[in-house]
């Protein structure tokens, strides 16, 4: 049963093949059973997600009740969670009940999914290995010595182990994609401002999008259609109609040109990743498309360009966490400097103290312009790459990441080499644009995943031709054994 | 050597919108503590701000009614820094872009000139909360109630060379503001607080001396005591061989002296940047001409209609338009005063404005209404009463002792204005001061006043003067 896919479990429900209470207490059996192993719950909600199957399964018995009715999710404990703790990965907030429903858990409930729990990420979302989080670091399903990478590596993984048939995710330079990538499920980043980030947990503004992770391209349409749209408490967000996402899978992707960045395909990538990649972009052909290369010349700045950008705008959304009124506060501070300085040194963990403190550095007076207008300029020329090349393009192309999963510890003291393991997925953010990353193999039994990068809100076209790539292809239908 | 000094302001204008800047929360004044924050003012995790569209409307009012031009395109920028009552760590300010552009505002001064001030800009930003320190035994308590209500930063040229000027200056953008019906100006609960940048030099010298920044100078009397004292101590210390260190400084009213708060060298690096949670603030030309047409009459335009319309001198007309419930006021007392604009003006400047102030009252407050006083102009004019009398008429008013024709008739205070009964006054004075009337027309004129001051006083003040000037005159001179 937990093989299925959110599409099939959906008919089950509706055909009343099975409740939504048997479903959920599948899912929670199998998350209590296996998750000592992985880690990928901050909290469990059993109570709250029986309640919630109940309703939803009085709702399907009147023939009530969308496709999402009485589906299992999980959420990254990055979205607030009305009444239940919202902890951001971070011992900071390890206190910290959220008053209000994120804008997309309202959604979701709206959707009638049932939150089985919150999943584990890297602190405040700052990591790629998911080792930063407070709450301990997430295994990966396949091989439980690696990474799942981050920093929705909670809910990839989760996924991945048929914990939840889905879950959200958050993206700021690859967090959904390149966890999705390493833990052989697909995972959305939509453009920038098709999610609503109210009650998201900020880390970078600018870059910051929630998206779904589940096991098939149409899963993740079917948890798209629910989170997208425009909200008017995010004035980031774009009043722009949602299209049923699921409606186009299925349509011919004949002639439709895919682009290959010859600057992905170069030093760094590994050969057998490589190859996995070279096999898929032949099942494309093979299904009509035109293959052509194409250049985004500004690639290598990306990464540096990212870590001025988002340490910037990290250091000030996280000025709030300041111990004065809620969250962590340091044990009997003897004035206000001392209260500021321990809460935020004891609080925060060091990824996060980093990036704070290069953020601090890069917005200083002598520095802004050299820095951070800097990035900004040079943000702007990346984003006219994809222009350009979309001007050829329908569509780009690309490993998820230039290796399979690393091991855990294996990054750790060398940060600079960590951040430039996310090349390929740092740059669609910077341009706000959409990306998905699906399953397209293996090397050495660990997952590799293919991005494609689409236009500003095109997901429907990146949806369409994720999907009929899983038409011809099963590697989404491998689970790792051990789950 | 003779000294020039040079100010220039920064005021701060809260908006009177209903909610706050980017929350919905009430900016109501004197809840109780930490009632009206909501948790977008508390910053909470994962909130996002969203624009007030009537803080807007209301910087483009502004805009209109100072000259200045509206930026079609501005933007929000957070200043950072740590401060409790500061819940997300930094402020949503407007830097590089602010909303209103280079503007300018006359103002009156005492000679009857006029004087331009150029306005620099203007920009939106929120208010923080307040800290405490009362009452928590050793801690401090905050109150975030005020946290993210609007306020309108309004920056000038250092166009201002004194004290007077400066108070003059903030009096007619307090003025505006009322008038524009954007901030209720009140000072007390500091919804309109100023800073003063003051510096000195040599007369003559175009460059400008080191400045110092004045701060918690919250009324007019205050803002004018502490830019003195400021440009008092700045001279004794350049006349004394020393240098003015650029600071911030504290006034206190208490002492009427300004002590250092902190200096350049500590002051905080703010980090400006462009808020990501924020589009730019863009206004279209559509919205503006909206604006346009919901604007009230603006002080200047008043004061030119009134010195036409009304005859009346400059420094009167900027007396009666320094506020719009003066105007008001006035026009209705003009209206009941069958057409005395002049007359008019001077009860209301000399005798009931004078009154309000002796009784701490605002305009509003008047005992007498516009209606009771016009009344009483009228009842001057057509010759019922003299002005002597309208005197006493105003004291019962004051008291509220009823209607001004109801007064007369009660005290008995009509005027005598019978040349019969006059003439026989005058015959009786004449007779009964023989030697006086033998001693004027020997050409002592001067003892007119006495005949004048006896016929008052017999008359209980109610004989006509002008009538009584002319008998008077004839019957001595027989």
């Amino acid at each position: 049963m937990h093989h299925k896919t959110i599409a099939e479990l959906s008919q089950d429900l509706h055909a009343k093949k099975i409740s939504s209470v048997e479903l959920t207490q599948h899912f929670l059996e199998r998350i209590k059973r296996f998750d000592e192993k992985l880690n990928s719950f901050i909290t469990i909600t059993e109570d709250a997600a029986l309640q919630a199957a109940k309703a939803a399964d009085q709702k399907l018995a009147q023939g009530q009740g969308g496709p999402l009715a009485g589906i299992p999710i999980a959420h990254k404990d990055i979205f607030c969670t009305d009444g239940i703790k919202t902890t951001c990965g971070s011992r900071m907030l390890d206190n910290f009940i959220a008053p209000y429903d994120a804008t997309v858990v309202t959604a979701m409930k709206k959707a009638g999914t049932v939150m089985v729990g919150k999943t584990n990420m890297d602190e405040f979302a700052m990591g790629s290995s998911n080792e930063t989080s407070y709450y301990g670091t997430v295994k990966n399903p396949w091989n439980v010595d690696y990474v799942p990478g981050g920093s929705s590596g909670g809910s990839a993984a989760a996924v991945a182990a048929a914990l939840v048939p889905g879950a959200t995710g958050t993206d700021t330079g690859g967090s959904i994609r390149q966890p999705a990538g390493l833990c052989n499920i697909s995972g959305l980043k939509p453009t920038y401002g098709r999610v609503s980030r109210y009650g998201m947990i900020a880390f970078a503004s600018s870059l910051d999008q929630g998206g779904p992770l589940a096991k098939t391209a149409e899963d993740v349409a079917m948890l798209l259609n629910a989170m997208a749209g425009f909200d008017p408490k995010d004035s980031t967000s774009v009043d722009q109609p949602v299209p049923d996402y699921t409606a186009t899978l299925n349509d011919s992707i004949k002639g439709i040109r895919i682009g290959l960045p010859k600057e992905y395909f170069s030093e760094g990538l590994n050969n057998d990743v490589a190859k996995v990649i070279e096999t898929a972009v032949k099942e494309y052909e093979k299904l009509g498309a035109v293959i052509q290369e194409i250049s985004l010349p500004n690639t290598a700045l990306s990464v540096p360009v990212y870590y001025v950008i988002a340490p910037a705008e990290c250091s000030s959304n996280l000025a709030r966490y300041d111990g004065v009124r809620y969250g962590y506060r340091c044990k009997d501070p003897v004035d206000l400097e001392d209260l500021y300085k321990r809460s935020r040194s004891e609080g925060f963990g060091s990824e996060v103290k980093r990036r704070i403190m290069i953020g601090t550095y890069v917005l200083s007076a002598g520095y802004y312009d050299a820095y951070y207008l800097k990035a900004q300029k040079v943000r702007r020329l990346i984003r006219d790459d994809f222009t350009e090349a979309f001007k050829k393009v329908d569509v780009i192309l690309s490993p998820t990441t230039p290796t399979p999963a690393f091991k855990i510890g294996e990054k750790t003291s060398d940060p600079i080499s960590m951040y430039l393991s996310d090349l390929y997925t740092i740059a669609a953010p910077l341009a706000g644009l959409p990306g998905i990353s699906i399953p397209a193999g293996f090397v050495n039994k660990l997952p590799v995943g293919m991005q494609l990068i689409g236009n500003l809100f095109g997901e429907a076209k990146l949806l369409n031709i994720a999907h009929r790539y899983q038409t011809v292809t099963d590697w989404h239908k491998h689970m790792p054994e051990a789950f | 050597m003779e000294w020039e000094t040079v100010i220039g302001l920064e005021i701060h204008a809260q908006l009177s919108t209903k909610s706050k800047i980017f929350s919905g929360a009430s900016t109501q004044f004197g809840a109780e503590p930490n009632t009206q924050a909501c948790g977008i003012d508390l910053g909470l995790p994962g909130v996002l701000p969203v624009l007030n569209q009537e803080a807007v409307i209301m910087a483009i009012k502004f805009a209109l009614g100072a000259n200045a031009e509206v930026a079609r395109k501005s933007v929000f920028a957070r200043k950072n820094y740590f401060y409790p009552d500061l819940p997300k760590g930094y402020q949503i300010s407007q830097y590089e872009l602010p909303v209103v552009k280079k503007g300018y505002i006359d103002i009156q001064l005492d000679e009857g000139t006029t004087k331009r001030i150029h306005i620099t800009r203007a920009h939106l930003e929120e208010d923080a909360g307040k800290s405490l320190h009362e009452d928590f035994h050793g801690l401090s308590g905050i109150d975030l109630n005020r946290a993210g209500t609007p306020l309108l930063e309004i920056v000038s040229e250092p166009d201002m060379r004194s004290a007077k000027e400066a108070v003059a200056y903030l009096k007619a953008i307090h003025t505006l503001v009322r008038y524009l019906e954007i901030c209720d100006g009140n000072m007390q609960e500091g919804s309109f607080r100023c800073d003063a940048n003051v510096s000195v030099r040599p007369k003559g010298e175009s460059k400008f001396g080191t400045r110092t920044e004045l701060k918690n100078i919250n009324s007019f009397r205050f803002v004018e005591r502490a830019i003195n004292y400021e440009v008092e101590r700045q001279i004794n210390v350049i006349e004394s061989g020393g240098k003015i260190v650029q600071e911030t400084r504290l006034y206190d009213p208490n002492k009427n002296e300004t002590r250092s708060m902190r200096s350049k060298e500590e002051a905080n690096d703010y980090r400006y940047f462009p808020d990501p949670d924020l589009l730019p603030l863009v206004i279209s030309d559509e919205i503006i001409e909206q604006v346009k047409k919901i604007l009230p009459e603006l002080p200047q335009q008043k004061l030119s209609r009134f010195m036409e319309q009304y005859h009346l001198s400059a420094y009167d007309a900027s007396i009666l338009i320094s506020s719009k419930a003066m105007a008001n006021y006035y026009e209705s007392v003009v209206k009941e005063s069958g057409d005395q604009p002049k007359v008019a003006a001077n009860w209301v400047i000399s005798e009931l404005l004078g009154a309000l102030n002796k009784a701490g009252l605002e305009i509003e407050e008047s005992p007498i209404s516009s209606a009771q006083l016009g009344k009483l102009v009228s009842r001057i004019a057509d010759n019922t009463i003299s002005g002597k009398i309208a005197k006493t008429i105003f004291e019962a008013l004051w008291n509220r002792e009823g209607e001004v024709d109801d007064i007369i008739e009660k005290r008995g205070l009509k005027q005598v204005t019978d040349r019969g009964a006059i003439e026989k006054l005058i015959d009786e004075i004449i007779a009964a001061n023989p030697q006086q009337v033998a001693d004027y027309r020997s050409g002592k004129d001067k003892l007119f006043g006495y005949f004048v001051g006896q016929a008052m006083k017999l008359s209980g003040g109610k004989v006509n003067p002008q009538q009584l000037n002319e008998i008077l005159k004839k019957k001595l001179q027989a």
